[in-house]
């Protein structure tokens, strides 16, 4: 079963920000075929009696009460930006 | 052919906690750019988020007060985006088992009636704050970045720009009730998005819808709508198509331009956040969070019109914002008639409130002061026109009615002999308007009570002079 294409690749590729040539988007395409090929041999599991699943720990309500705490030093939080000015952060400009 | 205009609104809501959603830094309005950061809020390696438990409540809270079933187990999700708001390049929110569902609140509107339906209500983190400049470059504010928010997303009820603006006014008193948000629009405490479609009438499918953004009033809601309709029956009675896409409001030619496409949904990737933990909600846990929620605005203004005997227009008024309902309820405690208190704040109050640009809180008026004021007019001790001149006094330097009555000698004249005296000497000095007055000029009467009220500098009793100056014109 062959689902990605190239232009799929690109589509995702590009939500991350990440260069995505032709032939590697092609490279990807297939190796990510196999993988969904692998994946898909789970839905021959049957499973009808089986409570949906969204975390892998069985712990619930772990909660905090709303009380401030130490927060970070904005000096120290500047110095991994790339730019900043009067304390906010410099970024290029991205229009709506 | 005509069309039907189908809004569904969603109302974005700042919580007011003291802490973000998932990290224990301080969430309020108003401090230096990016001084409330956690390094959870910026997905630092090695940080893990917990959920503020005052969040949950919040939601709960809200999710109550506007009919919807509470969550017995939710979740969060991430939601993938690439924007410089959020450096986690994703924001936490409720995917498929949000805080509340199935709700509605009801709106009164031109005339009728109307249920609006809330389909959702679910809890997630903001953005932080981008300021767009001309030369190249944003700057970057992450303060508002992690504090919780409530999304409220109605179904597609809303038919007129009106019902949209009733149904926020609505939303945001009850909300304001519930003390879980400052809902202030200026803010940014709420903030509201409009999906807007035309369908002829009669289709039963909706037509392509496009999402309003920027409107940063109910006024621009109201107007926005109603712009963007126009523009959409435009192009459908040209025979072109909708696109969908997302646009924004101008507040300067009123006028709504284009953003950006809308993708569909999978782009935001949802996946169960592994980090957050279920929420699991027990009956304890409701009972306790719905014990906390005040009388809600419906109940309030049911109540002063079967108990107070208010006309429904001063309950709907005075039940607009908490504090106007509950200074209104404390007067009236204070032993002030309930229709003169009412009309003093629709009135006077709010007068004066709108000229100072203030709200009540901030000026020196009590309760108790107004009580005093409205007790002095009920009594016949002052008339309404010295009741004005002591509201000044009591909006600018608080006190108590009677006392400022007492020091500025502002007592109302109900003496029938003083009156008759004053009223003698303005008949001697006004022969032509008795003359008028009997040759059927009615008009004269007012002129002559004036000229009384003058010279008692406004303290005489009105309805008294009118009774007491027909008597001696009737003798002359």
């Amino acid at each position: 079963m062959s689902n990605f294409t190239k232009e799929d690749i690109q589509y995702y590729a590009n939500f991350a920000r990440i260069d995505m040539p032709d032939a590697e988007a092609e490279k990807f395409a297939t190796r990510l075929d196999t993988l969904l090929e692998f994946s898909d041999r789970l839905k021959e599991l049957d499973t009808t009696d089986v409570e949906p699943m969204t975390h892998p720990l069985a712990i619930v309500n772990v909660l905090r009460e709303d009380t401030p705490e130490d927060i970070l030093d904005r000096e120290e939080m500047l110095k991994s930006v790339e730019d900043h000015e009067d304390g906010l952060i410099k970024v290029p400009n991205i229009l709506d | 052919m005509n069309f039907e205009t189908i809004v569904g609104l969603e109302v974005h809501v700042e919580l007011k906690t003291n802490t973000k959603i998932f990290s224990p830094a301080p969430a309020h309005f108003g401090a230096a750019p990016n001084m409330n950061i956690h390094p959870t809020d910026l997905a630092y390696p090695g940080t893990l988020p917990t959920m503020n438990k005052q969040a949950i409540d919040f939601g709960m809270k809200a999710s109550m007060a506007l009919n919807c079933d509470v969550a017995r187990v939710m979740n969060f999700d991430r939601k993938h985006y690439f924007y410089p708001d959020n450096p986690k390049a994703y924001q936490v929110s409720q995917d498929d088992r949000p805080v509340g569902a199935n709700g509605w609140i009801e709106i009164e509107v031109d005339g009728y009636k109307k249920k609006i339906r809330i389909e959702r209500v679910h809890l997630e983190e903001d953005a932080g704050k981008l300021t767009h400049s001309d030369n190249g470059y944003s700057l970057v504010d992450l303060n508002r970045q992690g504090t919780p928010l409530i999304e409220i997303v109605t179904e597609a009820d809303i038919r007129t720009p009106n019902e949209a603006y009733a149904f926020l006014e609505k939303l945001k008193a009850i909300i304001q009730y519930t003390g879980v948000s400052d809902v202030r629009m200026e803010e940014g405490s709420l903030r509201c998005d409009a999906n807007i479609s035309l369908r002829p009438y009669g289709q039963e499918e909706f037509g392509t819808k496009t999402e309003l953004k920027n409107l940063n009033s109910f006024n621009f809601v109201r107007r926005g709508i109603a712009n963007e309709v126009e523009r959409q029956e435009k192009l459908l009675l040209s025979g072109e198509k909708i696109v969908q896409q997302t646009r924004r409001y101008d507040e300067a030619t009123g006028q709504t331009m284009l953003m950006r496409i809308k993708g569909s949904a999978n782009d935001y990737r949802f996946i169960d956040d592994p980090d957050l933990p279920e929420i699991v909600i027990d009956e304890d846990w409701i009972e306790r969070v719905r014990a906390e929620i005040p009388e809600l605005p419906d109940a309030r203004k049911n109540r002063y019109v079967s108990e107070l005997d208010l006309p429904a227009y001063d309950a709907h008024v005075l039940t607009l914002t908490k504090e106007m309902s509950d200074f209104f309820d404390e007067t009236v405690k204070a032993g002030a008639d309930a229709k003169l208190a009412s009309n003093w704040l629709m009135g006077g109050v709010s007068e004066y409130l709108n000229a100072e640009g203030k709200e009540l809180k901030e000026t020196p008026i009590t309760p108790a002061g107004l009580a005093s004021l409205v007790k002095l007019i009920s009594d016949g001790t002052i008339s309404s026109k010295i009741a004005k001149k002591v509201f000044k006094e009591l909006a600018e330097n608080g006190g108590d009615a009677a006392d400022i009555v007492k020091e500025k000698g502002l007592v109302q004249i109900s003496d029938e002999g003083t009156l008759r005296k004053v009223i003698g000497e303005i008949l001697d000095a006004n022969e032509q308007s008795i003359e008028d007055f009997k040759n059927g000029k009615d008009r004269a009467v007012g002129f002559l009570v004036g000229q009384v009220m003058k010279a008692t500098k406004g303290q005489a009793n009105p309805p008294l002079v009118n009774k007491l100056l027909l008597d001696e014109i009737s003798k002359r």
